[in-house]
C-alpha cells in the first residue's frame, strides 16, 4: 500500500495494477486540515483480502482521533461488512472491479462511503434477520449489523450504477452499553 | 483464524481464536464441523474466548453449522463469549438460539 496524495490515477495505469499484486491500488492520505477533518480514500480491488486493508485504514484514523476502543470497534464491523457487501454481492468478487472507500471524521462524526462497480440494489429486498421465521437463514444479516453500530445507514447509486452506502455515526451519541445506539 | 480441538468423552471442543470473518474464518468452521461429525462426535462446544471478531459471514456459518448438527441429531452450544461476540449475539436474537455457557464444566454436563 503506497501513499499518495489524494490525486486520482489514470484509469489505463490503474486497470493495469489492479490485475497483479493482492492489494493493488490504495490512495491513503490522512490530512487533519484547517477545519479539524481527518479524510482518507481507498480504491481496492474486490478480493475478501483487501477487507483487512479498509479496516487498517479505519483503525488509523479512529487513533489519530482519538476514538474510544470501543467506538472504533463497532465502527470497524460495520466498515466490513460494507466492504464484504461491494466485494461479494456489488462486484461478484471480480478482482478487476473496485471498491472506493472513503472515509471522513470531522467534528466528532464519521462518515463512511463504500462505493462498489455492481448493478445496485433495493435494501428493502433483504428480510428482516431478527424474524423468527429467519433467525436461522445462513444470510442477510450485514446490513442489519450496519445499522444496529452506526447512527445512519442510507444506500444510493454511483454515476455508473452501482451502490454507495453512507454511515455516519456519531461519536459523543455513543454508548458503551448499547452499541451503535 | 486459529483453531484447536479437543474432545473430553463425547464431546468435541472446538477452541476458536482471532477473526472469524468473510473468506477465511467461516470456511473454517464449517470444516471443523464437517470433520467432527465425521468423526462421529455430534455433541459440540465452541469455544469462543480468543475470538475478537466475527462478521455476518461468521455468524451465518455458525448458524448453518447450528442447523446441520442438528440434523444430525447433535448439539452445537456456545462457550466463553466475549462482550462484544454477545453483544452481536444479542442484536440479531441469536442468542435465543445457541445455548452459551461461561464454565466449560457446566457446558460439557449439559449435552
Amino acid at each position: 500500500m503506497g501513499t499518495g496524495n489524494g490525486r486520482a490515477e489514470s484509469r489505463p495505469e490503474r486497470r493495469h495494477r489492479l490485475k497483479t499484486p493482492l492489494i493493488e491500488v490504495a490512495i491513503l492520505s490522512p490530512l487533519m486540515n484547517a477545519h479539524a477533518q481527518l479524510r482518507a480514500n481507498l480504491v481496492l480491488a474486490s478480493r475478501f483480502e483487501n477487507i483487512e486493508v479498509a479496516e487498517r485504514a479505519l483503525v488509523d484514523l479512529c487513533r489519530r482521533a482519538g476514538c474510544a476502543d470501543d467506538e472504533e470497534y463497532w465502527l470497524v464491523t460495520a466498515l466490513r461488512e460494507a466492504v464484504a457487501n461491494a466485494v461479494r454481492h456489488g462486484n461478484q468478487q471480480d478482482p478487476d472491479r473496485c471498491v472506493r472507500v472513503a472515509y471522513t471524521i470531522s467534528n466528532s462524526t464519521v462518515t463512511i462511503r463504500v462505493e462498489d462497480e455492481g448493478h445496485g440494489f433495493d435494501p428493502a429486498d433483504i428480510p428482516d434477520p431478527t424474524d423468527p421465521e429467519n433467525l436461522l437463514r445462513p444470510s442477510g444479516r450485514g446490513i442489519f449489523y450496519m445499522r444496529q453500530f452506526m447512527n445512519r445507514v442510507d444506500f444510493g447509486s454511483t454515476a455508473a450504477g452501482g451502490t454507495a452506502v453512507v454511515m455516519v455515526k456519531d461519536l459523543a451519541s455513543n454508548d458503551k452499553d448499547h452499541p451503535g445506539v | 483464524m486459529k483453531s484447536n480441538i479437543r474432545d473430553v468423552g463425547d464431546t468435541r471442543i472446538i477452541e476458536l481464536g482471532g477473526k472469524i470473518t468473510i473468506g477465511t474464518g467461516d470456511v473454517r468452521i464449517r470444516e471443523l464441523i464437517s470433520q467432527a461429525l465425521d468423526d462421529s462426535k455430534k455433541d459440540i462446544l465452541f469455544d469462543l474466548g480468543d475470538v475478537t471478531a466475527i462478521d455476518s459471514s461468521g455468524i451465518g456459518e455458525m448458524v448453518a453449522c447450528y442447523t446441520t448438527v442438528t440434523k444430525r441429531g447433535g448439539q452445537l452450544k456456545l462457550m466463553h463469549l466475549s462482550p462484544k461476540i454477545n453483544d452481536i449475539l444479542q442484536v440479531t436474537q441469536l442468542i435465543t438460539v445457541f445455548e452459551v455457557f461461561d464454565d466449560e464444566r457446566e457446558a460439557l454436563g449439559s449435552f
